[in-house]
């Protein structure tokens, strides 16, 4: 057609086939998983509700929230990602992936993968980094399938018969780059069994790495990509171009330009340095710029085709989620003000504005992607055009239903926390007044939830009945004339030939880009060095304390409880001194939470009895009338595995902990003796168990009795007799 | 063990980051500049639209997956 135009007429046309198979099972894996990643959300967004949903320790919110974000990010949206990228980069390339053979391996290494995810996290094996949860074996195979993900990429990309890379896959590309250096960034880690390892970084290191990681993930995992898509599949459904290629070729350099940089923000007012606090929030603000273009692009493509958005459902959920992306990367720039998030942070409205993100723009997206892709490689139309505009209303309703309660609870909550009364104490100083007074929104969260979810089931039976009345077009025959010599061919050696001809400019011009990096090394080593004050009262856990910690994050605890006090006067009155950097050098990993669904913890430590921790963890409305937090019986009855901690030990001193050498080979006997005290001390208070001393309750209960307290004055209550 | 020290305790991190952060970013400026000068973005109008245009579909019979 109208594409083989400038081919001059002697041109012989290649015939190949574009691989619809492949796209097939990624598009079927996007929407299994994203039925499971949906239903985990809603069982969690229950649990909150009602406690009692915490069946088996496999199902407690601690393990169930990591697995759902997983499954929503990485499953969900993963699958989804490589759904819209196999089918538009073979269309827009003019060829065949490059290997059938990396596209299978990519497949099934992935399903293996979420499948190892869905196993290993209600186990509690967790790195407790959030959506870096899964342990080092399984990142290794991580990193195997996504760098079989770029050779097929990068392949396709090399035997094109199309010389213009178009925007799409410019995305595509810093996706896959980026993806691949914040994986490795953030899984450095050391092993210390088969299924726990512990952060080469610790404290404050460690969370800006993650909160880098964390940040980026967002941005190159939920959002490049999906750009990607959004630039291929918004145009193809509208059947006109976008509004403007050139505002989207500059929307593409200048957000992956600023995009690195903006991690930060998630530590605003933490005990990361103050400068590197304003270079995230700075970034952050630089971001609406190209966000806004982008979404600008996306609508404006729409310009005199809105008829169309009228009755087409994959305009309409297109439509949606590029609204959605604007309004989230508006309002990520306004909670990355610091005045800003000192009201949002630990709230509610953090979740409901990642929600935003993925039911609003992921979702949406990925609702259209599928309904666009469906009905093509199966050569017939959607089943039910009908059934796919109820999706839409009950998908677009299920947002609403779930982000406004959220952003109503947290800032309720944010508001009740920093309630002072006239006589200067806190209006609501038991924290679970503040958890009652948003229950019924978290109710109504959890009713959104489930009409988005039952959305999905219908999308599933429409689709299905969609493949039913066609066949799959597994190989769909095209043509294109062979890649031409570059009409720019001297062009192509612009560059090369500029930099050949200048040998002095190009030794000057390196030396400089080395002096920028080493000085950008020196200037925050010697600026920081007074920054991270050494505190002399801070010493390594003690392994009874190392092995409690590790239990606290088995269980998942730093979901809902944050171990930062931030240094507001509401939250020094209400929790204690407010947190130092000095404070964290031994924690690997940091936890210090991004959410507080419970109070923060990081000073609870010697606040509370012994017997009051066991009580509590035994069942939490004993001791805290109205909690919503899950019972931990099986931490009273199962006995604490120590099989590893030696080689803990000598792990933590390799990487710089100061325990004395050899300590790994009596580690053991300071264990037991520091359990054999608690276990007294429970028994006084009328705890009967003949094996407590051996029990995991006792390794969290030292955990928890120490946190904070280091540079706490000496406790009143005397810990051991 | 100085090392470790050093790890542990200055903010190395954030070096380390702002290097793998300048790798990337200077990663992306020789694309940037080697899309330019191989005149990627010489024709900003037709690319947008050239891929609205699929091939006709051919008789499956002629093709060699």
């Amino acid at each position: 057609m109208t594409s083989n135009l400038s081919v001059p007429p002697t041109t012989e046309l290649e015939r190949f086939a574009y691989d619809n198979k492949i796209v097939q099972q990624f598009a079927y894996a996007t929407a299994f998983w994203g039925l499971i990643a949906m239903s985990v959300g809603l069982l969690a967004a229950l649990q909150m509700v009602f406690p009692v949903l915490n069946f088996t320790a496999e199902t407690t919110f601690g393990r169930i929230r990591p697995l759902h974000t997983n499954a929503a990010i990485f499953a969900f949206v993963g699958n989804g990602i490589f759904m819209g990228v196999y089918y538009s980069l073979q269309r827009l390339l003019k060829t065949r992936m490059y290997s059938d053979v990396l596209s299978k391996i990519h497949f099934y290494g992935w399903q293996a993968i979420i499948l190892a995810a869905a196993i290993t996290l209600p186990l509690g094996l967790t790195t407790s980094k959030e959506y870096a949860e899964l342990e080092w074996p399984i990142d290794i195979g991580i990193a195997l399938i996504w760098i079989v993900f770029g050779i097929n990429m990068f392949g396709t990309i090399m035997k094109r018969r199309e010389r213009h890379l178009y925007v799409a896959i410019w995305f595509y590309i810093a996706t896959w780059v980026t993806v691949t250096v914040l994986h490795l960034g953030n899984s450095m880690e050391i092993p210390v069994g088969m299924w726990k390892s512990y952060p080469v970084f610790a404290g404050v290191q460690d969370a800006l790495i993650q909160w880098w990681y964390g940040h980026n993930a967002v941005a190159f995992f939920l959002t490049t990509p999906y750009l990607g898509l959004m630039y291929y599949f918004l145009p193809k459904a509208a059947n006109r171009p976008v509004f403007s290629y050139r505002l989207s070729i500059i929307h593409f350099w200048a957000l992956i330009f600023i995009y690195i940089w903006a991690g930060p923000h998630h530590l605003l007012y933490t005990s990361l340095p103050n400068w590197a606090q304003s270079l995230g929030v700075v970034f952050s603000i630089m971001l609406i710029a190209p966000s806004w273009g982008g979404m600008l692009n996306g609508l404006l493509t729409l310009r005199g085709a809105w008829d169309k958005v009228r009755e087409d459902p994959v305009l309409k959920m297109m439509v949606v989620a590029v609204t959605a992306y604007g309004m989230a990367t508006l309002e990520g720039p306004l909670l990355a003000i610091k005045s800003v998030n000192a009201i949002t942070h630990y709230t509610d409205w953090t979740v409901a504005h990642v929600h935003v993100g993925t039911l609003g723009w992921n979702g949406m997206l990925t609702f259209g992607v599928l309904y666009f892709i469906i009905p093509r490689i199966f050569g017939t139309t959607l089943y039910s055009r009908r059934l796919a505009n109820i999706h839409f209303w009950i998908a677009t309703l299920g947002v609403v239903f779930y982000t406004v309660p959220l952003y109503w609870a947290g800032w309720t909550q944010s508001a009740m926390w920093k309630q002072f009364l006239p006589e200067g104490i806190l209006q609501y100083g038991n924290f679970l007044e503040t958890v009652d007074a948003i229950l019924p929104m978290y109710a109504l969260r959890a009713f959104g939830g489930a009409i988005y979810l039952s959305g999905v089931i219908l999308m599933v039976y429409n689709l299905i009945r969609t493949t039913r009345q066609g066949t799959l077009i597994a190989d769909e025959a095209a043509a294109a004339p062979p890649l031409a010599a570059s009409p720019a061919g001297h062009k192509g050696e612009y560059w090369h030939r500029w930099i050949e001809r200048r040998p002095v400019q190009l030794l000057i011009g390196s030396t400089i880009v080395v002096l920028i990096g080493g000085l950008l090394e020196i200037f925050p080593m010697v600026l920081v060095e007074s920054n991270v004050p050494k505190i002399a009262a801070v010493t390594p856990y003690t392994p009874l304390e190392l092995e409690g910690r590790d239990l606290y994050i088995r269980e998942g605890c730093n979901n809902c409880h944050s171990q930062m006090i931030r240094p507001f006067r509401s939250e020094t009155a209400r929790y204690g001194q407010y947190s130092m950097s000095g404070e964290f050098i031994y924690d690997r990993p940091h936890l210090w939470g991004s959410k507080r669904t419970g109070p923060d913890l990081h000073r609870v430590g010697a606040k509370y009895l012994h017997s009051w921790h066991y009580r509590h963890m035994q069942d939490p409305r004993s001791t805290s009338p109205g909690s919503i937090m899950p019972p931990y019986a099986w931490l009273l009855e199962d006995k604490l595995d120590v099989s590893q901690l030696s080689t803990k030990i000598s792990m933590l001193r390799l990487l710089g902990t100061p325990y004395p050498a050899g300590y790994e080979e009596y580690a053991i006997e300071d264990l037991r003796d520091q359990a054999r005290d608690i276990a007294d001390n429970l028994r006084e208070a009328g705890v009967e168990d003949d094996a407590l001393e051996e029990k995991e309750i006792v390794a969290i209960i030292a955990y928890l009795q120490r946190l904070g307290t280091d540079i706490k004055p000496k406790p009143q209550v005397q810990l051991k007799k | 063990m100085t090392l470790h020290l050093l790890i542990h305790y200055t903010l190395l991190i954030i070096v380390f980051l702002v290097l793998l952060s300048l790798l990337i970013a200077g990663g992306f400026l020789v694309a940037f500049f080697w899309a330019v000068g191989t005149g990627q973005y010489d024709d900003e109008v037709t690319p947008s639209i050239r891929i609205l245009f699929d091939d006709p579909p051919i008789p499956s019979d002629d093709v060699e997956p």
